[in-house]
């Protein structure tokens, strides 16, 4: 096939496949400045800073332009450099530039490129009025005052996670991007996976610190505080500190930690080990009796909170596991309570996490017995980062130091759980040792890597076909998951991770927007994996002790009480009702239909209108208060109706009137 | 008994109303400016819960129909008054005195900018940016009615004439 070219600032540069001027103009290894663009999402061309110079077309956004042969492109024209400059000025006019005060200064994109722009004055007023901050969330923070309106959380929430929970909103000078009806962001359907945060070019949403709280855990002398490092964080905090991508420092976080003050530093990994050995087996017997088939993991918390507000007919397929990080946390404030014979009262566990959703799994309240939580606060890579550099340490000159036992110690299963399809690989590590009675000697299931987002693999387990599926972003799980509800695919087990990529990709790591830095930290996992002398699991040797001295059976009694837990159908809409009748009536009966997705999908709205006409002709309506609401958390039984105290499942017309009817006459009764 | 069923008949047919727009539309999440235009005009306004409705019946997020909501003039957020006054400030009947007639109604309903509705619900007051009826000017619009060459004094005195058929209306 003869090549393609086309002409960029006089050089002939060749494509092929490029999306975009701007993916050909970055190859010839020009630089062209962007907020709005990103590979992984839509084009918008908002922002007005690709601009190039096209022969014949003048100035266009190089981000939507499809490159034809022969183009010749001019990108640093006197013209375009004055428009770009410009163009910053009124970017930043509109933004509080309150830099030395910001946690995202050290990565944020706009400073980094008004400066490359050198841009030293801002001519314009500012006209934006201040807007208060949106806190509410335990995982990302939102401050408007520092958006500059490029759109890239509004599409990756939307594109990548199928969401949409922030949108634009107002017209004009009064944008901002928002959640719906300008409430907080914390208070409704967001999974806290934090890919907004990992986009955004500015401090407008960044991961929520908890820093303070961690520096006060490791100054009260009466806490012994350790630490619990997630395999994605060991291979993106050196990004921070100017190594080469794709460096795996263990190593050098445990001798920073240690000079923090933290009393003992232990591995995710560990706990990821464990959750292997529970979940296979929770698999195998879901297997074997063809019941809850597939299971779908359930170590994300981001996907975990997106099944029980979307899915909540899969919640029992589920792994009943708790994810690797509240593991941790269970065996630390028991098992190691018991061992260094100190009150779980007085342990901190901080979970240093690729991942701000961590932030909030960590406080759902299944997750605390007695007033104790089984992780007291999370940190992402990038605040550990922050920590590092505040505590002043010399990260680069770091001795390396070694994990403690025996939590610190994993095999290869535990570490590539940071990449999308570690788990299933982990897994399967376990069940076709364990189902074919042969020892595995070849431990990689190349079968379950890839990068692309949807992937699809079958393993044999004695002779049986097991299909897997495994996928990263929940927009990709949606489309997966309703495959199988219209029985268009079929599969055993299923590995759902929010983040594109699996949690190396998570919105707690160092801000980057290079393409090519997830692919290099997967691989850092993979590697550190053929490093380590032991790939299964069922070979920890701390895993086997743990079960004999302390767990006992695995799946056992203890092993469910400590390690496994339950889902709960999620509310996602703000309150909000809708008033249809009221009664006047001091003794009235109260009716609430839900109007909900899945209640309105089978109908309730119909039962409803049936209901009201009811209560009209029957002349019912100053007895009976009738409401259309949101959500009964049953949806798994929908529809719901709410009468009196009472719901009204799998509810239909007539079995609602009578269920009336019969309270109605219990009211009557009373008088 | 009359008084509720009034009151059922607003709160319950207008809901009704809702989801037969819906219905007519088939639940296509293209068509959302129409049905919002038209659930719009049940109400006079789009409460928040009933956008939260139609974003559930249509399966896009509630964000992006409050998004929409938000962007057009045209959609109220807020309920408006019986009559919505409208005045034209487009070029030509700024130039013929459009502001002293918005002060005007300011003052006489006392309402501002930022509060632009009566507290009785009764009025509404907007400027919009031309009617297209330059020729006209200084153009007032109350619901649907066109009133051309305004000033003050006539603006006053269609408003008393609004809020005396309210009182004979309440009488009677």
């Amino acid at each position: 096939m003869k090549k393609k070219t086309l002409s960029v600032n006089g050089r002939e540069v060749e494509f092929n496949g490029e999306r975009n001027l701007l993916e050909v103009v970055r190859k010839a290894n020009i630089e062209i400045p962007t907020f709005c663009y990103h590979s992984e999402l839509s084009v918008y061309g908002a922002c007005r800073l690709c601009l190039v110079d096209v022969e014949g077309k003048g100035i266009v956004s190089s981000c939507s332009i499809i490159p034809e042969e022969g183009m010749k492109i001019n990108t640093h024209t006197k013209e375009i450099r004055d428009i770009r400059k410009i163009t910053m000025e009124l970017l930043l006019a509109n933004h509080d530039q309150d830099c030395f005060t910001c946690a995202k200064s050290a990565s944020c994109k706009l400073r980094e490129i008004a400066d490359k722009l050198g841009v030293d004055k801002v001519r314009f007023k500012k006209t934006n009025k201040e807007m208060p901050l949106d806190l509410s969330s335990h995982a990302i923070s939102r401050d408007p005052n520092k958006c500059i309106l490029c759109g890239d959380c509004v599409r990756a929430c939307e594109e990548i996670q199928g969401i949409g929970v922030i949108d634009f909103t107002h017209r004009g000078s009064e944008v901002v991007v928002s959640p719906a009806f300008g409430k907080e962001i914390g208070k409704g359907e967001c999974v806290d996976c934090g890919q907004c945060a990992r986009v955004c070019p500015t401090g407008a949403i960044i991961p929520k610190s908890e820093i303070e709280d961690v520096w006060n855990e490791i100054y009260n002398d009466k806490k012994f505080v350790i630490a619990q490092i997630a395999p994605a964080v060991r291979v993106a905090i050196g990004e921070s500190f100017g190594y080469q991508e794709g460096i795996s420092l263990t190593g050098q976080i445990v001798a920073a930690l240690k000079l923090m003050g933290f009393d003992k530093v232990f591995d995710t990994s560990f706990a990821a080990d464990l959750t292997v050995i529970e979940e296979s087996n929770e698999f195998l017997k879901r297997y074997s009796e063809g019941k809850n088939l597939p299971i779908i993991t359930s170590c994300c918390p981001g996907w975990v909170k997106y099944a029980e507000q979307y899915y909540p007919e899969f919640l029992d397929n589920l792994s009943s596991c708790k994810s690797p990080q509240q593991m941790f946390g269970s065996i630390a404030k028991s098992y190691l309570a018991e061992k260094y014979e100190i009150d779980p009262k007085n342990i901190s566990v901080v979970s240093i996490m690729p991942c701000t959703a961590k932030k909030f799994e960590a406080r759902r309240p299944e997750f605390e017995k007695n007033g104790i939580k089984e992780v007291d606060y999370v940190i992402t890579t990038q605040e550990l980062v922050d920590m590092i550099k505040e505590s002043g340490i010399n990260f680069n000159k770091l001795e390396p130091d070694s994990l403690d036992l025996p939590l610190g110690f994993k095999t290869g299963a535990g570490i590539i759980f940071g990449n999308s399809g570690g788990v299933s690989e982990a897994v399967l590590r376990y069940t076709c040792e364990k189902v074919n009675g042969v020892k595995l000697t070849n431990c990689n299931f190349n079968e379950v890597r890839g990068v692309d987002s949807t992937r699809e693999a079958t393993v044999l387990l004695n002779g049986n076909e097991v299909k897997i599926a495994i996928v990263s972003g929940l927009k990709n799980a949606k489309t997966l998951l309703d495959k199988i509800k219209s029985g268009e695919a079929k599969y055993d087990m299923i590995e759902v991770m929010a983040c594109p990529g699996g949690c190396i990709g998570g919105a707690g790591q160092p801000v980057s927007f290079e393409e090519s830095i997830k692919q290099k930290r997967t691989e850092a996992l993979y590697n550190t994996d053929k490093m380590l002398q032991l790939h299964k699991s069922q070979d920890n040797p701390y895993i086997k002790s743990l079960y004999e001295e302390f767990l006992g059976e695995i799946n056992g009694h203890k092993a469910h009480d400590l390690l496994h837990t339950h889902y709960a159908n999620r509310k996602r809409l703000f309150e909000s009702e809708i008033s249809l009748i009221k009664a006047n009536n001091s003794q009235k009966l109260e009716v609430k239909v839900c109007v909900g997705t899945n209640c309105y999908l089978k109908n309730s709205q119909t039962v409803l209108q049936r209901l009201l006409d009811h209560l009209e002709e029957r002349n019912l309506v100053h007895l009976v208060d009738v409401k259309a609401t949101f959500c009964m958390e049953k949806c798994e039984k929908s529809p719901n109706i709410l009468v009196g105290e009472e719901i009204v499942t799998s509810a239909n017309f007539e079995k609602v009137i009578s269920n009336i009817e019969d309270k109605l006459v219990l009211i009557a009764n009373s008088n | 008994m009359e008084n509720k069923n009034e009151k059922f008949e607003g709160a319950v047919r207008k809901f009704q109303k809702v989801c037969d727009i819906i219905k007519s539309y088939n639940n296509d999440k293209n068509k959302l400016i129409p049905i919002l235009q038209q659930v719009q005009h049940e109400y006079r306004y789009l409460p928040e819960e009933i956008l939260a409705f139609i974003a559930t019946s249509l399966e896009i997020p509630t964000a992006k129909v409050y998004g929409v909501a938000t962007f057009y003039a045209h959609f109220a957020l807020k309920p408006k008054g019986k009559y919505i006054i409208k005045v034209c400030d487009g070029t030509a009947c700024h130039v013929k005195n459009s502001i002293p007639i918005v002060n005007a109604i300011q003052k006489k309903l006392k309402i501002d900018e930022s509060n632009n509705t009566t507290e009785d619900m009764m009025f509404t007051l907007e400027t919009v940016s031309c009617l297209g009826a330059c020729g006209l000017a200084p153009v007032v619009v109350v619901n649907e009615d066109v009133y051309s060459c305004m000033n003050p004094q006539k603006i006053d005195k269609l408003i008393d004439e609004i809020m005396n058929k309210e009182v004979e209306y309440a009488d009677a």
